[in-house]
């Protein structure tokens, strides 16, 4: 469109009043302001977060300074409050869902776009759609009773029988824990990439399989060396968006972790998540240093989610530069 | 007939809600008692149809905040203020019991099927992790002949802050001076041993899943939901089972010491048939309230809850308040001005 247009850029917006009143009249102006106050409430929204995030931790930070990401101690009595293991847990929760989500997910995606017969993938696609619709908590409650007693009395001991050489899986098997609330997490997420990642499989352009398959590439061939690297920059970002909702997830994890504050190497051992300690711990803290603790505890799980966010960004950048693909 | 009298009644109610200001009051706070309040909130609009509370039950600390904030009439809380609190609050509020409240302790113990004694020590030990195993002398010796496992302990308490985890951790720091140095008592501790789960629920759901656990339950949950629990040792040696009366009991057994603005823990109080393990939950309101209407529903409604509303207790398993309590909360209700 650039190129029919000689005035088009911000140095050539017509600002004389009856140009204006023009473009008001046509719709285009009002659609211009509306869709740019819009667009800058979300950068607001964001901007004032942070900076209530920011203001209210104000005693918290004071106190502790660069030592609450390094101090490992919760104590409301004492007012003595540090964010690592909280940290550590966030983290290793979200990478243990992502080990076991990713891959389930992906050739879920792959075999309702590629391989399954139109009804069933249409089928399981609702279904899927309504995974992602059940309640955090009911995860949370189904994992309580169904999950944490399969852990314990057959997943954790096994994985200590066959595993037990990696410092992951050794320690008594309680049930509850990094483990458990990785799988809760894991199964949340699941829909998720499934979803997003077969609407963009679906939306690679049918001459790419052609031209794969006129090649004599077998199905599979066609799918794993076309296909799914002509998507990876959208698959990606399910991943990514998926990721997202893993670190912030609060209520399953909040049921499931096990509620202890500590790092320990076993994926067995009781835990805690930052959204999980201000859930659990908000309505009842008194002490301005123990409101203002959580309240910086926030703050750090924001500025995870904007590093880990960041990362994303760059490797879909260097994702899109390598190859020929486009982001769908 | 039917009609006649539904349009008298109508006209009655009419006139009466004509006759009374409105009234709207605003409270917060505490979500153990919430179920009685809740009830006690709406029988008194049925009683008097101009005057409405609402409750929201958001935690006892969002219930002080709210309270210091200006933002509610009045507060609830399962906690005594404490004077930090109070002095941060700039104006003076009045605490006043309501109901009492326990905490029980609650085990899986396979091959156990009565109900096990625990001696002081013996509870506080095992929450500090100085007693591991379930044959531990400390517990063999108050259960004779009952065939306790060599096994290890697995402590479970409430992950999240809770009016519960206030009086089990108080009743702690009253008999151990280790455990009222290292850890103390608040709705949420920083626990030596353990493992947590939200809620009731959660922790009575792992108990019940996970051999050689014990946990320490609201007696309300355990009541209602026929959880079984152990006796626990009082300030007179005796093993009491936690019952409505007895939790009772240990606020008679208090009564006599406490101070005049009710802020005081009634765990482990004297007398041979209290349970040690008890607390009552208050309502924080403020001694001086400017608008007339509301000073005199609040102090209303607090004569109406010490008498009638008092009778509702047991239906819904809340400890009643001894007569020596109300009987001086009465009198302190004359400092609302």
């Amino acid at each position: 469109m650039a190129a029919t247009s000689t005035t088009v850029g911000p140095a050539g917006i017509d600002w004389r009043p009856q140009a204006i009143l023009r473009r008001l009249r046509s719709g285009d102006e009002i659609a211009h302001i509306v869709t740019l106050i819009f667009g800058l409430s979300i950068l607001a929204i964001t901007a004032m977060l942070v900076y209530q995030l920011w203001i209210h931790s104000a005693p918290s930070r004071a106190k502790f300074g660069f030592n609450f990401f390094v101090t490992s101690v919760w104590d409301p009595v004492f007012d003595n409050f540090g964010a690592l293991p909280f940290i550590y847990g966030t983290l290793i929760t979200t990478a243990v869902a992502l080990v076991l989500a990713v891959p389930l997910g992906l050739g879920a995606a792959i075999f309702l776009s590629e391989l399954a017969p139109p009804k069933i993938s249409a089928g399981l696609s609702f279904v899927i759609d309504l995974l992602a619709a059940v309640p955090s908590v009911i995860y949370g409650l189904l994992a309580i009773f169904t999950l944490i007693p399969l852990l314990r009395v057959t997943i954790e001991p096994a994985l200590k029988h066959y595993l037990g050489f990696i410092p992951l899986f050794r320690g008594p098997a309680y049930g509850i824990g990094f483990l458990a609330a990785g799988l809760v997490l894991a199964i949340m997420i699941v829909p998720y990439i499934v979803s997003v990642s077969r609407e963009v499989l679906l939306a690679v352009p049918a001459d790419q399989r052609e031209a794969a398959l006129g090649l004599g590439c077998t199905r599979w061939e066609t799918t794993w060396k076309v296909v799914v690297p002509f998507a990876r920059t959208g698959i990606m970002g399910s991943i990514f968006l998926s990721m997202a909702r893993a670190l912030g997830e609060t209520m399953a994890v909040t049921m499931v972790i096990g509620g202890t504050p500590q790092i320990s190497s076993s994926l067995f051992a009781p835990g805690y998540s930052i959204a999980a300690v201000i859930a659990d711990q908000f309505t009842e803290a008194t002490g301005t240093l123990y409101l203002s603790a959580l309240v910086e505890l926030g703050l750090v799980l924001f500025l995870i989610t904007f590093i880990l966010n960041g990362i994303a960004r760059i490797m879909i950048i260097a994702t899109q530069k390598r190859g020929g693909g486009v982001a769908a | 007939m039917k009609k006649t009298l539904l349009l008298v009644s109508l006209c009655l109610g009419l006139a009466a809600a004509v006759g009374a200001q409105n009234v709207q009051l605003n409270a917060a706070g505490a979500t153990f008692p919430y179920p009685i309040y809740s009830k006690w909130f709406d029988d008194y609009h049925k009683l008097h149809s101009n005057i409405q509370i609402n409750y929201q039950s958001i935690g006892s600390g969002g219930g002080i905040r709210q309270l210091m904030a200006h933002t509610v009439d009045f507060g609830a809380s399962d906690m005594p203020m404490s004077d930090d609190q109070m002095k941060q609050a700039g104006f003076a509020i009045l605490h006043f019991p309501t109901v009492l409240g326990a905490a029980v302790p609650s085990y899986n113990v396979p091959g156990v099927t009565g109900s096990l004694k625990f001696t002081q020590k013996a509870l506080a030990g095992i929450y500090l992790g100085t007693i591991t195993k379930w044959n531990d002398p400390e517990i063999a010796h108050a259960n004779p002949g009952v065939n306790l496992p060599g096994n290890d302990i697995v402590v479970l308490h409430r992950s999240e802050s809770s009016g519960t985890t206030f009086i089990w951790t108080d009743f702690l720091s009253k008999i151990s001076s280790d455990w009222k140095g290292k850890i103390g008592a608040n709705a949420s501790v920083n626990w030596p041993v353990g493992l947590g789960s939200k809620g009731n629920e959660g922790v009575t759901g792992l108990l019940k899943q996970t051999p050689n656990s014990i946990a320490y339950v609201e007696l309300i949950y355990a009541i209602q939901n026929n959880i079984p629990y152990g006796d626990v040792q009082n300030a007179s040696g005796a093993f009491v089972k936690a019952t409505l009366e007895s939790v009772s009991a240990a606020a008679a057994g208090s009564a006599k010491d406490m101070p005049d603005d009710f802020r005081v823990s009634i765990t482990n109080a004297p007398g041979k048939t209290a349970y040690p393990i008890s607390s009552f939950t208050w309502l924080l309101i403020p001694a001086q309230i400017q608008d007339a209407a509301k000073r005199t529903t609040i102090v209303n409604f607090l004569k109406w809850m010490l008498a009638d509303g008092q009778k509702d207790c047991e239906a819904l398993s809340y400890g009643k308040l001894a007569p020596a309590v109300v009987a001086r909360e009465m009198t302190a209700i004359s400092k609302i001005q």
